[in-house]
Order: C-alpha cells, then sequence, then structure tokens
C-alpha cells in the first residue's frame, strides 16, 4: 500500500513538472523561433521606410506611425476617464445600486472579446458617426475596449492609499476635490501608469478590433501637418500589418520582422510595468 | 470661497460622467449588436439560420446555416479546456506549492510574458509550424481515405492546441493566487495527520481553492470563445463539421474573414453570428459576475 502510495506520488510529481516546464519551454521556443526567423529582416531601411514595389523598398514605417498616433489618440481620451471613473467610485459615489452597477459594467466591458469591439466600433463609429475606415475610428473603438483596465487598476491603487491621508487633507480643511487632484492622484500614481501602460500594451498587441476599423493602409504622413489628415483616413497598425502579410499578401519575411518589432516591444512594456509595481508596491513598505 | 464650491461641483459632475460612460458603452454595444443581429433572422427564418448546415452565402440560392460553426466554436473551446486547464492547473500547482522562490520567479515572469505576446504571434507561429506538422500527421492518418478533404494542416487540432497555448497564462495567474490564498494551517493539518504533500495538495488545497480556479476556467473559456485572428490563421477557411482533421470555421473567425467583402444579406447573416457570439460571451460573463459575488461573500 505504502509504496503503491509511493510510485503514484512520484508519477504525479513527474507529470507537475512536466507541465511547468511547459510554459517555460513553450516561451523559450517562441521567442528563438521569431527572432532566428525575423531578426535578420530587421534593419535601419525596415523600420524607416514604407513597403513600395515602385521603390523596391519593404518596410514597416508606415505602420509604426499608425501605432503611435493610435496609442496616442486612445490614451488620451481613455486615461483621464478611467482615472474620473475611478476616482468617481472610490471617492464619491456611495455604495450602493449605483456603484453596482458601474463596477458590473466595467466588469462586463472586460469580458467582451475585441472582436465584438471591433464590429461595435465599425458599425456605430465607421457607420453612424460616419468615419468610415479611420485611426479615429479605430482609437474610439481601442478607448471602450481599454477603460476597464484603466479604472480597475486606478481603484486598486485608490484603495491602498491610507484612509488618514484623506482624514488630514480634509481635516486641514481642503475641498474634496482639491484633496483628490493633490493628495490622492499623486499617491495612487504608480497604480495608474501600470494600468496607462497595460493598456498600450493591449492596444499594440490588438488585431481583431482594429481590422474593421482603422483598417490596413499604410503610407507615411509626408508632412507634420498631415498628421491630422491621418486621423481620418485608414491605417493598419503593426500587428494588422503582420496579419496581412502572413494570410493575404503570403511575405512571411516581413510578418517574422514584425514579430520580432512585437516581441522586442512586448519585453520592454512587460519590463516596466514589472519595475513600477516592484518599486511602488504599497504593501511592501509596510 | 464660492468659486471653490463651483469647482468642486463641476468636479463631481465630470466625475460622474466618467463613471457612466462604461454603462453607456455596454447599453450601446448591446443594443447595436441586436438591432443589427436579428433583421436576418426573420430575413433566412430563425430555424433555417442557426439549424441549418449548408453554408454558401454567395451562391445562385444562397444558403445561410450556421449550425457548424456554432458547433465548432463549443466543441473548440470544450477541447481547448479539456487540454489548458489540466496542464495550467499543474502548473499553478507547481508555482505555489512545490517550487522553491526563485524558480517560482522566473516560471512566473515567463508566464506573465506568454500572457502578453500579441495573439497574431501565435497565430504566425501557428501557421509556420504547427501547420505542416498537422499535414504530416494527416497524410499519414488519410493515407487510405477517399472521402477526406486535404486541408494542408490548417485545421480543428491546430486551432486547438493554438488556443489552449493560449488560455494557459490566465489559467496559471489565476490559479495561483487562489491556490496561495489558502490558509496554511489546513496544510500543515493534513500533513500533520500523515497525508503525504501529493495527497495534501490534491485533497485538501485545490479543493479548497475550487471557486478561485473556476474563475480562472470561466476566465479562459471567454478568452478562447472570443479569439478571432489567431485561430483565423491556423484552422482554414471551410465551415465543416468539426472534427479533429477537418477544416472548421468558428463564430469569430468567419466574422474576421468575411466581413471585408460581404453585403446584403451575406453581411446581416454576419452580424447574426456575432450576435451569436455575443450572447454566448455575455451568459460567460454573467456566471463570472456570479462567481465573484460568491467569492466576495464567502471572504
Amino acid at each position: 500500500m505504502n509504496k503503491m502510495r509511493k510510485i503514484k506520488d512520484t508519477f504525479v510529481y513527474f507529470l507537475i513538472f512536466l507541465c511547468s516546464s511547459f510554459s517555460i519551454v513553450l516561451l523559450a521556443g517562441v521567442i528563438i523561433y521569431v527572432f532566428s526567423k525575423g531578426i535578420g529582416q530587421v534593419n535601419l531601411s525596415f523600420l524607416t521606410s514604407v513597403t513600395s514595389v515602385l521603390n523596391g523598398t519593404v518596410g514597416i514605417a508606415g505602420n509604426i506611425v499608425n501605432t503611435i498616433i493610435i496609442i496616442l489618440v486612445t490614451m488620451l481620451i481613455a486615461t483621464p476617464v478611467g482615472i474620473g471613473s475611478a476616482i468617481y467610485l472610490n471617492e464619491y459615489a456611495k455604495p450602493g445600486k449605483f456603484v453596482t452597477f458601474v463596477e458590473y459594467s466595467t466588469e462586463t466591458l472586460a469580458g467582451i472579446p475585441s472582436i465584438i469591439f471591433g464590429l461595435f466600433g465599425m458599425m456605430f463609429f465607421g457607420q453612424t458617426l460616419g468615419l468610415g475606415y479611420s485611426l479615429l475610428t479605430g482609437s474610439f473603438t481601442l478607448i471602450l475596449m481599454v477603460l476597464p483596465l484603466i479604472t480597475r487598476n486606478t481603484q486598486e491603487a485608490l484603495k491602498n492609499v491610507p484612509d488618514s491621508y484623506r482624514h488630514g487633507a480634509i481635516g486641514l480643511g481642503s475641498g474634496k476635490w482639491h484633496m483628490v487632484r493633490t493628495i490622492l492622484i499623486p499617491s495612487a500614481m504608480p497604480g495608474i501608469i501600470t494600468g496607462v501602460i497595460l493598456a498600450i500594451g493591449r492596444i499594440v498587441g490588438e488585431s481583431a478590433a482594429l481590422l474593421f476599423t482603422a483598417g490596413s493602409a499604410k503610407v507615411l504622413p509626408k508632412a507634420f501637418g498631415q498628421i491630422f489628415d491621418k486621423l481620418f483616413q485608414s491605417g493598419g497598425t503593426l500587428t494588422i500589418q503582420l496579419y496581412l502579410s502572413a494570410t493575404s499578401e503570403g511575405d512571411f519575411d516581413t510578418a517574422f520582422g514584425i514579430a520580432a518589432v512585437l516581441l522586442i516591444l512586448v519585453f520592454i512594456i512587460n519590463m516596466i510595468t514589472k519595475f513600477l509595481s516592484a518599486r511602488f508596491d504599497v504593501t511592501k513598505k509596510i | 470661497m464660492k468659486r471653490k464650491a463651483v469647482i468642486e461641483k463641476i468636479a463631481l459632475i465630470i466625475l460622474m460622467i466618467c463613471a457612466v460612460l462604461s454603462i453607456f458603452a455596454v447599453c450601446s454595444i448591446t443594443v447595436y449588436m441586436f438591432m443589427k443581429g436579428t433583421p436576418a433572422l426573420s430575413k433566412v427564418g430563425v430555424h433555417k439560420l442557426l439549424f441549418g448546415t449548408v453554408w454558401k452565402p454567395t451562391a445562385e440560392s444562397a444558403s445561410y446555416g450556421i449550425l457548424y460553426i456554432i458547433l465548432s466554436s463549443i466543441v473548440g473551446t470544450g477541447m481547448t479546456l479539456l487540454i489548458g486547464v489540466p496542464v495550467g492547473l499543474m502548473t499553478a500547482v507547481f508555482l505555489s506549492e512545490i517550487a522553491g522562490k526563485r524558480i517560482a520567479a522566473v516560471l512566473s515572469s515567463a508566464v506573465e510574458l506568454l500572457a502578453a505576446i500579441p495573439s497574431v504571434i501565435y497565430g504566425l507561429i501557428g501557421m509556420m509550424v504547427l501547420n505542416p506538422w498537422m499535414y504530416k500527421l494527416e497524410k499519414i492518418i488519410f493515407s487510405n481515405s477517399k472521402e477526406h478533404q486535404f486541408t494542408g494542416g490548417a485545421n480543428m487540432l491546430s486551432a486547438i492546441i493554438v488556443l489552449a497555448i493560449m488560455i494557459l497564462p490566465t489559467v496559471i495567474s489565476v490559479s495561483v493566487s487562489s491556490l496561495k490564498g489558502v490558509t496554511a494551517s489546513l496544510r500543515s493539518a493534513s500533513l500533520a495527520l500523515g497525508a503525504t504533500e501529493i495527497q495534501t495538495i490534491f485533497k485538501v488545497v485545490i479543493p479548497a481553492a475550487k471557486s478561485g480556479i473556476l474563475t480562472g476556467v470561466v476566465l479562459g473559456i471567454g478568452r478562447a470563445l472570443g479569439e478571432a485572428v489567431a485561430i483565423n490563421m491556423v484552422a482554414g477557411g471551410s465551415v465543416n463539421i468539426p472534427l479533429p482533421f477537418n477544416s472548421v470555421r468558428t463564430l469569430t473567425t468567419q466574422i474576421v474573414s468575411e466581413m471585408g467583402y460581404a453585403n446584403g444579406l451575406h453581411r446581416q447573416v454576419l452580424f447574426t453570428v456575432g450576435l451569436v457570439l455575443y450572447i454566448f460571451i455575455m451568459i460567460v460573463n454573467y456566471i463570472l459576475l456570479r462567481a465573484r459575488k460568491k467569492g466576495v461573500e464567502n471572504e
């Protein structure tokens, strides 16, 4: 009986080790494979030129610019709204039906898959508001998608701010908004930044929500002033270009080149969030 | 003094608008999905559309049956869980119960990084690595079969494997945090009674962390149901019965691959496909909310 038990235990241990080494092997495999196939493709002209049969160049500069524009526009709107919503929920609203309702809808929003956001964005921003396939349609769609991320992270951060800060500020005669602006937001900043960076990571990796909203064009704006016109034109991000290169265009060299660039970006974003959460972990300080 | 009061009032109103925005977003998404998704139901007929098995949107006498598409999504998600959950749970057990601190930290970072890799990259690797393997396997298995349509490896099985890999990080991280939440006294009591470590883990710790692990599973279901682009790259392009070596279309890939050129009734049917997906996701979300609420109450 005891011997059986021992054999059984050893077998289960073996299974556990096997499964957990799988994720390391997988990660290593993905990174090595993508870099070995893609890194040779990445050079200065790949990063700074636009694919053009006429000039004989292959490059992703247009997609990089599109990605940056989408990130900027999305975060410019989503960040204040997300923070505002978190502040309202945490500091102003009294616990009750309304707060639960808002929290439920934030949760629901977080659970909706990106393809549904894509469909909604295409119908609402693209057709009803008449923005068509454009960077603006894409950004508006993504705002809805990243909003829960920012709200939740800010809420967590606000919950970690000790109540004594609030009492102190109010006791000194500060108004509520003044307290929020000068005490709470700065104290919650690390959490807010983590949320923002996670949201940027999500935008960089997003594809399904952008396919039918921002489209796939890859032209560069010719002058700085044209960036604003660009907002109303279609533009594909890096992930969209990867998808198109791998499927309809069948250009796997470019696809792997973009994959390598994306992996580097994801790695950097991951490092920053890790650094921030380790450095500003409130629970560790006490 | 009066100016201060006005600022406070304005701040309150603006903050409230921010909070209401998410309610507004969820409501308008729901309204739009139903508004755009229901017309095709009445035009084609509920039964013909949802339970029809022939998908020929561009034929002369077009036929819009999406039963196989719905089944592919359900079967695909089920199979994904069958692979992803045990592997994920085992890894979580290792991370929280067995591994030393340093190894656990390295593994956790690996899992985090896996979660952050964009889905198109998984799709690309699936296309380039998994599909050729599948094609070889297919050639061996079906070498004598005359009816089998060769897919070049882009089949249901590839989609399931890619999806299983994609839900792993979710299952692992949620399970780890719920396993870690189990009090140490439970473990000590079990060990003191003479149970082995393995017995303690599987008979005491995992049952105690059940609700958290289930939350991870439900999150995984949501992710597997909703993933679109990655599986569109590996699952093939025709509507078939969801068998392992058939090329299949799921609810999501159907939209991704045909929305670009569809128009008229075809386009409306695709919106209905979107509506079906939305309803599935809402059910999953509801289960998740219930589970979370229960978890909070238990605390």
